[in-house]
């Protein structure tokens, strides 16, 4: 299944892009898009225990199940105010 | 909620200049490029009943951990902004019954000395008002999906604070704790 990965703040530059599709297993959760996305910036690893995630602008956890054509946004720690 | 008053026949733009694509959320909140008008939230959020609006204007300041700050870029997932902001409004609503809040940010470029956020806090008491406004402060720092990037003389650094959480009870607490010391 594909999904849409929306990146923010630091992470979006260590990808180049603020939005990528990529394709994931049925079954995969946030995580595992997670994980795919830190294999193939090795650089965004560091962000593993501070990061938070949203599907479909909802906050969710990373162990929240995805589904095709969903968009899961990872969150570097905020800085708003 | 309903806004206190609507402009009766120009609807291209509302007070304090923001435009028609400006305009805030049904609840009364808004992420926006454009310059924030504290006044306009302000009178946003009073009715009748209110004795009091207490506002907080944050400003970006020229220096931060021993730098000499250039200017601060808001980058916003601004839909989700807007969500962060209506629960910390019912969080608020939820502590002090009657108390009414509007959360503007700004995104973009902001220079030294202009507003970064601007929230106000009605309620019929001004201690309500006083304690929500805090509150809600605290809360956009702990949850809102923003983030500045500071310029400063010699470089540039992404600022990064809390992991955003909106169940994390804990931090809510610690909100609470600040807005009532």
């Amino acid at each position: 299944m594909h999904v849409t990965i929306r990146l923010f703040a630091r992470l979006r530059e260590l990808a180049g892009a603020s939005e990528l599709t990529r394709q994931v297993p049925d079954g995969s959760t946030a995580n595992d898009a997670w994980q795919a996305l830190t294999a193939e910036f090795p650089a965004m690893a560091d962000y593993g225990r501070s990061i938070s995630c949203a599907v479909n602008e909802e906050y969710a956890r990373l162990t929240v199940a995805l589904h095709d054509g969903d968009e899961v946004a990872f969150l570097p720690p905020v800085s708003g105010g | 909620m309903l806004p206190v008053s609507e402009p009766a026949t120009d609807r291209s733009t509302i007070s304090g200049g923001y435009t028609d694509q400006m305009r805030p959320s049904d609840g009364g909140h808004l992420v926006t490029a454009a310059p924030l008008d504290p006044a306009a939230v302000a009178a946003q959020v009073a009715r009748s009943g209110d004795g009091a609006v207490s506002s907080f204007v944050g400003l970006v300041r020229d220096h931060n951990a021993g730098r000499n700050v250039l200017w601060l870029d808001y980058e916003a997932f601004a839909p989700l902004a807007l969500k962060a902001f209506e629960q910390i409004a019912a969080e608020a609503s939820e502590k002090w019954p009657g108390a009414r809040l509007a959360i503007h940010h700004r995104t973009g470029r902001v220079a030294i000395g202009e507003a970064s956020v601007a929230i106000a806090a009605a309620s019929p008491h001004r201690a309500d008002a006083f304690a929500a406004c805090r509150y809600a402060i605290e809360r956009v720092k702990q949850i809102a999906p923003i983030w500045k990037h500071e310029h400063f003389e010699g470089g540039d650094v992404w600022i990064e604070g809390a992991t955003a959480d909106p169940s994390d009870e804990g931090a809510r607490i610690a909100a609470l704790e600040r807005a009532c010391t």
